[in-house]
C-alpha cells in the first residue's frame, strides 16, 4: 500500500552503481519508481542496469563539468521529466584518509568537485526539470546524501567532511531558494554504513557494526514517500477548503 | 547586428511595443514590470538537443553533417525516428546557404554517427530532407547522441557552443532541435519577480524545429510539423486568466504555435498532445495570444511572418527601424521584443 507512492515517480540517483546508491536503485525500482542512474564505469552500469530490470543505466563523472548537460540529458529523455535527484555520488579524497596539513590540493579539489560542485551543476542543469514536476504537482524534491563528517569536525577527514558540509549547506539554501516553486531539498545523513567507500576510509572497520546500505535506502525511500503523502495531504486540503468556506 | 555567443539573459536589451504600437526601449529584467497580476505567462520548457551529428553515408564513404529537425510525436518511447536535414561536407562555419548537397540518398542506406548508426527511411521531396531511424536500444541512441551530437548552430557564431548555452532556465526533457531562444530572456530571478506581481508562470512543450537550412525551396517548407504538449495545469491556467481578464504572454514564436494550434472556440486551449502544422501570418487571427515576447527577427524568416499575425507592417516597419538604429542584436542569443497584438478576436467568457 505504502509502496504506491512511489510508483511512476521518476527518480534519478548520482553514484547508482555502488554502496547506498545501488541500494536507493533496488529499493526505488523495487517500490515502483522509474529510475536512472549514473555511475562512471560504463561496465558497471551495464550490469546494474541488466540486474535491475528497467532502470536506466548513464554513464558520465558528475565531477566533470562537461558531462552535466549529457547526463542531464540523457536523465530527462529516459524518464521523460525529473521528480526527485538524489546527489549521492561522493568522494573521499585522499585514499588512505590523511590529516589536512598533509592532503594535496588536487584531491581537496577533487572532493569538492564530486561532493559539492558536480551536484550544484547537476541540480542547476535539472531544475527546469524539477520545476515543470512542481507545476505538475508532482512533488519534487532534491535528495543531498550527507554523513555525520559533515557536522562533526573528525580529524583526517578533512577533505570529505569539509566537501559534505558544503554540500549540507547548498542544500539547505537550495531548499531556500526554490520552496516558492514548489521544490524540496533536503540533506540526509544515512550514518555509517558498510559501503565500499567507508572500506576505503577505515579499512579496519567492524563492518558488522556498520548500517547495512539496504536499511539505509528503505529510510531514505521513506523520506521521499512523505513528501509525496505530504504534498498530495496539502492539495486535498486545498482544495477541501475551496469547496467548503 | 552583431551575433553573441551564449545566452545572455540580464544583460539583454527588450524593445517594448505596445497594442497600439507605441514603441519603448527597455531591457530584459524589465519585463515583470510589463505584466500585470491575473496575467499568465506561457513559456517553451523544451530543452535543446545535441541535433547536429557529424559522420559519413556508408555507401559512398562520403561525409556528411546530419541535422535532426523534428519528429512526429512527443510520446518518449518513439525517439528512435526523427526528420532531418543531410548536408555534404563541412560544418557550421560554412553559412548553410554555401554547403554542398549530401551524396544522393536512397531508402535503405546507412549514416555512420559517430558511435550511431541510422537508416534513412524515408525521402522527404527534397535531397536533403530525410525521416531516419537510428538502430539499437533507447539508451544506446540518447548516450551516442549526448556523447557524439554538437547544439545545430549557424555561421554567425563561429566557436563551438556548449550543450548548455542552448538550455534556457526552464529547460527540461530535450525535444528541441534549436533553442527555443525567446526563453533566454527569463531566469529564475525574473520567474520570481513574475510571481510577485501576480502573474503566473505555465509552460508547455515544444520541439521546436530548425530555423534554416540554407536551401531556399526548404525554407519555405519552415517550420516543419512540430509536435508540442499542453499540460492540462497550463491549459486551466490559461482558461482560468483569460475569463478573468488577464493577458496570455506568449514566450516565443513556438509557444504560439503551440497555443494557437490548441485554440478551441472561444479561446479556451485544448491539453494534451498535438501536432503543429502550418504557418501563422499576416491575417492568421490570434485566438489565444494576446502578447508575444521574442527574439529580433529578420524580415522573410518564418520566425518574422509569425509576428505579423499581432501587429501591422507599418508597425512592424517602424520595429525594424528602431532595432537597427539602437543596434539591438539580432539571432539566438540577441535582444528581445516584447509585441503586443493590435486585435483580437474577443473572448466569450461565459460558454457553457
Amino acid at each position: 500500500m505504502t509502496h504506491s507512492l512511489l510508483h511512476g515517480r521518476r527518480v534519478a540517483i548520482t553514484g547508482g552503481t555502488s554502496g547506498l546508491g545501488l541500494a536507493l536503485v533496488r529499493e526505488l525500482h523495487h517500490r515502483g519508481a522509474a529510475v536512472a542512474f549514473v555511475a562512471r564505469t560504463a561496465d558497471r552500469v551495464r550490469a546494474v542496469a541488466a540486474d535491475v530490470d528497467g532502470t536506466c543505466g548513464i554513464v558520465g563523472d558528475v565531477s566533470r563539468k562537461e558531462d552535466i548537460y549529457p547526463i542531464a540529458m540523457q536523465i530527462t529523455a529516459a524518464l521523460g521529466g525529473l521528480d526527485v535527484l538524489v546527489n549521492n555520488a561522493s568522494s573521499l579524497g585522499p585514499v588512505p584518509l590523511v590529516p589536512l596539513a598533509d592532503t594535496d590540493c588536487e584531491d581537496f579539489e577533487a572532493a569538492l568537485a564530486t561532493n559539492v560542485v558536480g551536484p550544484f551543476r547537476l541540480t542547476k542543469a535539472l531544475l527546469g526539470a524539477l520545476a515543470a514536476s512542481a507545476r505538475e504537482a508532482r512533488a519534487p524534491l532534491i535528495v543531498g546524501i550527507s554523513s555525520d563528517a559533515a557536522e562533526t569536525p573528525y580529524p583526517n577527514w578533512g577533505a570529505y567532511g569539509a566537501s559534505k558540509a558544503a554540500l549540507r549547506h547548498l542544500t539547505r539554501i537550495w531548499r531556500e531558494e526554490l520552496v516558492g516553486l514548489g521544490i524540496d531539498a533536503v540533506a540526509v545523513d544515512p550514518g555509517d554504513m558498510d559501503t565500499p567507500l567507508h572500506a576505503l576510509a577505515v579499512p579496519d572497520a567492524d563492518r558488522d557494526a556498520l548500517k547495512r546500505p539496504a536499511d539505509a535506502a528503505i529510510e531514505i525511500a521513506d523520506l521521499i514517500e512523505a513528501r509525496v503523502r505530504s504534498v498530495a495531504g496539502g492539495r486535498a486540503r486545498a482544495a477541501g477548503a475551496a469547496v467548503a468556506p | 547586428m552583431t551575433a553573441a555567443s551564449g545566452p545572455r539573459r540580464g544583460t539583454a536589451r527588450l524593445l517594448v511595443v505596445g497594442d497600439e504600437g507605441r514603441i519603448v526601449h527597455g531591457v530584459a529584467p524589465d519585463l515583470p514590470r510589463l505584466v500585470r497580476a491575473g496575467d499568465v505567462v506561457v513559456a517553451n520548457d523544451a530543452a535543446t538537443l545535441p541535433a547536429s551529428l557529424a559522420g559519413e553515408h556508408e555507401p559512398t564513404a562520403a561525409a556528411i553533417e546530419v541535422r535532426l529537425a523534428g519528429r512526429r510525436s512527443l510520446a518518449w518511447p518513439r525517439v528512435r525516428r526523427f526528420v532531418a536535414v543531410v548536408f555534404g561536407a563541412g560544418d557550421h562555419r560554412t553559412p548553410t546557404e554555401e554547403r554542398p548537397l549530401p551524396p544522393l540518398l536512397r531508402v535503405g542506406d546507412r549514416l555512420r554517427l559517430g558511435p550511431l548508426v541510422a537508416i534513412v527511411e524515408r525521402i522527404l521531396g527534397h535531397p536533403r530532407l530525410i525521416e531516419l531511424a537510428f538502430e539499437g536500444s533507447l539508451a544506446h541512441v540518447w548516450s551516442g547522441l549526448a556523447r557524439h551530437g554538437r547544439p545545430i548552430q549557424y555561421a554567425h557564431v563561429p566557436q563551438p557552443l556548449a550543450l548548455w548555452s542552448t538550455w534556457t532556465r526552464l529547460a527540461s526533457v530535450p525535444v528541441a532541435f534549436e533553442p527555443p531562444s525567446a526563453g533566454f530572456v527569463l531566469d529564475w530571478a525574473t520567474v520570481q519577480r513574475l510571481r510577485d506581481r501576480g502573474a503566473a508562470l505555465v509552460t508547455l512543450t515544444h520541439a521546436a524545429g530548425i530555423s534554416s537550412t540554407g536551401d531556399a525551396a526548404l525554407d519555405t517548407r519552415l517550420p516543419l510539423d512540430e509536435p508540442y504538449r499542453i499540460p492540462a495545469a497550463t491549459a486551466a491556467r490559461i482558461d482560468a486568466a483569460r475569463v478573468a481578464g488577464g493577458r496570455v504572454i506568449a514566450i516565443g514564436t513556438t509557444v504560439v504555435r503551440a497555443l494557437e494550434h490548441a485554440a478551441l472556440p472561444h479561446g479556451r486551449v485544448r491539453a494534451g498532445d498535438g501536432i503543429a502544422t502550418g504557418r501563422i501570418g499576416a491575417g492568421t487571427p490570434l485566438r489565444v495570444a494576446d502578447v508575444i515576447v521574442s527574439g529580433t527577427h529578420e524580415a522573410g524568416t518564418s520566425h518574422y511572418e509569425l509576428l505579423r499575425a499581432f501587429q501591422d507592417d507599418d508597425t512592424l516597419a517602424a520595429m525594424a527601424r528602431q532595432l537597427e538604429a539602437h543596434h539591438y542584436q539580432t539571432h539566438e542569443f540577441g535582444d528581445f521584443v516584447w509585441l503586443a497584438a493590435a486585435r483580437r478576436v474577443p473572448v466569450i467568457a461565459a460558454c457553457g
